[in-house]
């Protein structure tokens, strides 16, 4: 991995990626693929050369020091920007020519690190955008209300309950969602990507200014969702706990280039990690433990 | 030859419209709003210097100044009183009170000075004693003086302001509130003074604006101050809102656009000439000219 | 719990079109009963054309989020298609129903391109950049039709681009038996006054109809979406430029239908009657009623369009207390002390919260 540090030639030849499929996702096509990912901003590159391929229904967790480029490659993988270099094959499908909506129609997922609810609508009405395409009525027969708008809503208003159940939020349906708790925001903006019926689902920092008992418990819902709806997950998170509980498949990122990925237990061994990111993580810790 | 006196014409409008952006545009730059009723306060401007010539027999550069003083009072009345209580409020309440302003003004100027247009006398008048143009003459070309005076203005005042808001501590405070009040409030800076002074300044520019104006166009009325002030804020985006340097270049293009456009053009399509450059060069830049476009952080 | 909750929105809005219907019948018992002046039954129609737009530009404004300053120009293009359309079809269509019908359609019609034509470049900006190219396309609107000429004779229609100002009704070559409809900036012309506060009314019921429709449908779901947080709406899949384009165009398009029925109100109309105060006019109404709240609209299109008119016994003074009452009204609406003052004694700081 330490070769990776020097730039390699961008050849669109697939490389060794050090993919951490999981066995269970061995011998099915993968769900997503980068290759030689990168992006400059004017003349800083702030992504670079970035390799990953995520199984079926693998949770994998994308970490690393502030700066290091971890959303970026959230907003690369769902077309917010476009890559200067490297491609993206979602489910075997090269994205490159897609919009963040198209990406999102093909079965990519998102919450954002500073949340972006529908904040004037209320909770139920923001899973219902994100049913948008499971509704299948048109315009015209909404404003008439003829019965396929009636029966679209019905199926798809109980499909949203349903969905917020998971989270036991049914009860919130019709609050406005900028009035609900932070907590229950973040939350919030997982159903809505869950309702789009994604095959990858991007958590960026899910656990952000949740207490313990709280992160324990999305954990947990992180778990369930993988295996309720059989999707693969990918998170971005600070929180060490949280990360090494539930990620199957590590890559860490530093300075926009990958300096390592492997397994949990694999990832806390490996020296080049400690030293740009576990090390300070380590610091944080015991001060945090210390107060 | 012909060219070059549309040129001219076009160049000095352009500046009478550039003093007003540049009003428009430091307003905008820090208060986020549209203030509809900057175009009035040009009106008022006209009309105080009319009274001091007129009534009180002031010469002209002294109507001027007065103009200059209760405008800037005007000006900093209306924030005071109309727009700092919304502070917090939604940027279309302010611009619907901004509206309610415009309208204000020009009823009040309706009942105070009559619907009848004033006959202004300009600032330099146009002819001598003699009867023979007020201008400097190059060849064939002739430039009036008050063209001079204007475009002589026009550079000292985004001179000045260029270097008021770069060097000087208020403006400093200027751009550290146009970027974020609340910060700015918690390094000690007045925030509601600092946007008081902007709109002082800005409605002493307007005030300036308003005597020029009308030395060219010597009709006043209470409807005379609207249609330069949109045309204004179309110089201010066109060049970019909120950008100095942005309000010069633009008030400069959209007065020889629409010379040329009223000399090659149409005359009544004068208007949608210059409304559609402006459409053009937003669609190529959509942040104006000279403004910095920001794309939205994810 | 599950179906339940989509009701209250339904009921609500047959509370709504109950109570427009309520105010239509009292309205026409007055009427018949001569309760009503002239002048105050002059202003039905007026009020009804404003009403409607008032609700089409708080769908651009109030639902899809996006400051609009040049909306009268579609109503300045539905206006004198509709005068066009009413006048040309005259012996075609003898009936007067039928035939403003097929006006105010043309009406929504040609605004409804004009909106998608405009949308195409606007939509691609935000913010003030936005507003100020819409208040572009509505003057360049009022102006293009001040150089317009149209004649219709037993060959059709005729119509001349007089840009240069030089041309006259002559040139139109109209047949003896041909009539000249719209003569450059003097405007539309000896127009048959077809218009009527029953059609009126149906039109604010249509608009309204389609609009709360609309609101509470998928496609609305999303333009709210886009509202509230564009790059979250697409991370979801909505497709911005298309949903956008939707209620421009249907906002456009309504606000061409009321254009029609106000053309068509008057036997003299000229294009400066729909430049950037009137935009303005209609943005007050909007706004005073609250943003993305149809009843809030139609209630400050009817109270602030009669208010002038009512204080047409002060003469001069009826603008400026108007304009002291927009003042006021904005600040008590929208400053903090006000606010809390108003919800400590008349609970009215919920209310606000709520249209915003």
């Amino acid at each position: 991995m330490s070769e990776s540090k020097k730039r390699p030639p961008t050849k669109m030849v697939p490389v060794q990626t050090h993919a951490i499929v999981p066995e269970r996702d061995a011998n099915k096509s993968p769900i997503l693929e980068c290759y030689h990912l990168g992006i400059d901003f004017g003349g800083l590159t702030a992504v670079n050369d970035f390799n990953l391929i995520i199984g079926r229904t693998e949770i994998a967790g994308l970490i690393g020091p502030n700066g290091a480029g971890k959303t970026t490659i959230f907003n690369l993988l769902t077309k917010v920007y476009q890559p200067t270099r490297g491609s993206i094959l979602l489910d075997g499908r090269d994205t490159s020519k897609m919009s963040t909506a198209q990406v999102s129609r093909m079965g990519i997922g998102r919450t954002f690190q500073n949340i972006r609810l529908f904040k004037e609508m209320s909770v139920v009405d923001n899973v219902l955008v994100g049913l948008h395409h499971e509704m299948d009525y048109r315009l015209p027969s909404a404003i008439l209300r003829l019965p396929d708008y009636w029966r679209g809503e019905r199926i798809a208003h109980e499909r949203a309950l349903e969905l917020l159940s998971i989270f036991d939020m049914q009860d919130l349906a019709e609050t406005k969602a900028g009035s609900l708790p932070y907590g229950a925001q973040r939350r919030l903006e997982i159903v809505r990507a869950l309702a789009t019926n994604p095959s990858l689902l991007l958590l960026d920092e899910p656990a952000a200014g949740m207490n313990p008992s709280e992160t324990s418990e999305l954990m947990d819902n992180i778990v369930k969702i993988r295996d309720l709806f059989q999707i693969a997950i990918m998170l971005i998170e600070h929180d060490m706990n949280l990360v090494m509980g539930i990620c199957e498949g590590i890559c860490v990122l530093n300075f926009g280039e990958v300096i390592a990925k492997g397994s949990p237990d694999e990832i806390k061994q490996n020296s080049v990690v400690i030293e740009a990111y576990l090390g300070k993580k380590d610091g944080k810790n015991d001060a945090k433990e210390a107060r | 030859m012909e060219f070059l006196s549309y040129l001219i014409s076009g160049v000095s409008l352009g500046s009478v419209y550039a003093i007003i952006a540049l009003g428009y545009t430091m307003v905008y730059g820090i208060a986020k709003m549209l203030n509809f009723a900057h175009g009035d306060v040009i009106m008022v401007g006209g009309y105080i210097s009319f009274c001091g010539f007129a009534y009180l027999g002031l010469n002209g550069w002294l109507a001027l100044l007065l103009a200059m003083c209760v405008c800037t009072v005007l000006g900093i009345v209306i924030e005071g009183l109309a727009y700092r209580p919304l502070r917090q409020a939604t940027s279309l309440a302010v611009l619907i009170t901004a509206i309610g302003v415009s309208y204000l003004l020009q009823n009040t100027a309706l009942l105070t000075w009559g619907a009848t247009p004033k006959v202004y006398s300009p600032l330099i008048p146009l002819t001598n004693a003699a009867g023979e143009p007020n201008a400097l003459k190059l060849g064939e070309l002739s430039i009036s003086y008050i063209s001079l005076l204007t475009m002589a203005a026009c550079i000292v005042i985004m001179v000045g302001l260029t270097l008021f808001t770069s060097r000087s501590k208020m403006g400093k405070a200027m751009r550290a509130c146009s970027e974020d009040k609340d910060a700015a409030r918690l390094m000690g800076i007045n925030v509601n003074t600092t946007i008081s002074v902007t709109f002082a300044i800005g409605s002493a520019l307007a005030a300036v604006a308003g005597v020029l104006l009308c030395s060219f166009n010597p009709t006043l009325m209470p409807t005379t101050g609207s249609m330069p002030g949109i045309r204004a804020f179309t110089a201010a985006v066109f060049g970019g809102i909120g950008s100095i340097p942005g309000a010069f270049l633009g008030g400069l293009l959209i007065g020889v656009i629409e010379a040329m456009a009223k000399a090659y053009i149409s005359t009544q399509l004068a208007n949608s000439v210059v409304f559609a450059v402006l459409i053009v060069v937003l669609l190529v830049r959509p942040a104006g000219l000279l403004g910095k476009y920001v794309p939205e952080k994810v | 719990m599950k179906w339940k909750t989509l009701q209250p929105h339904t009921k609500q809005n047959v509370f709504t079109f109950l109570g427009l219907g309520v105010v239509w019948v009292l309205v026409a018992v007055l009427r018949a009963q001569g309760v009503l002046t002239r002048s105050a039954a002059g202003l039905l129609v007026p009020i009804c054309c404003y009403v409607v737009m008032a609700l089409s530009l708080n769908l651009t404004v109030g639902i899809m989020g996006e400051l609009s300053l040049g909306h009268a120009g579609f109503m300045g293009v539905g206006a004198f298609t509709g005068v066009v359309a009413s006048q040309s079809l005259m012996n075609a269509v003898p009936s007067v129903p039928l035939r403003l019908l097929a006006a105010m359609l043309a009406g929504a019609l040609f605004a409804g391109v004009f909106g998608f034509l405009i949308g195409i470049p606007v939509l691609r900006l935000r913010g003030d950049y936005l507003a100020i190219v819409t208040l572009a396309f509505g003057e360049i609107i009022k102006e293009l039709i001040t150089c317009l000429l149209v004649g219709v004779d037993e060959k059709g229609l005729h119509i001349i681009f007089n840009y240069k100002g030089v041309k006259g009704v002559e040139d139109l070559n109209l047949s003896p038996a041909g009539q000249v409809i719209i003569k450059g900036a003097q405007g539309a012309t000896g127009t048959q006054t077809i218009a009527s506060f029953t059609a009126g009314m149906l039109l604010i019921f249509v608009t309204l109809f389609i609009i709360l429709h609309l609101i509470y449908s998928r496609t609305g779901r999303a333009i709210m979406a886009i509202r509230d947080n564009r790059i979250a709406a697409e991370s979801v899949g909505i497709d911005v430029t298309k949903h956008k384009m939707i209620a421009f165009v249907l906002s456009a398009a309504m606000a061409g239908a009321a254009g029609a029925l106000y053309g068509l109100n008057y036997s003299n109309l000229v294009a400066a009657k729909f430049d950037f105060n009137t935009s303005i006019l209609v943005l007050v109404f909007v706004v005073l009623g609250g943003l993305g709240n149809m009843r809030g609209s139609i209630i400050a299109a009817v109270l602030l369009y009669v208010l002038p008119e009512a204080l047409r016994g002060m003469r001069d003074y009826r603008m400026l207390i108007y304009a002291v009452i927009l003042i006021a009204v904005m600040l008590t609406t929208n400053s903090p002390i006000a606010q809390s003052f108003f919800s400590r004694f008349f609970r009215f700081g919920r209310k606000g919260g709520e249209t915003e």
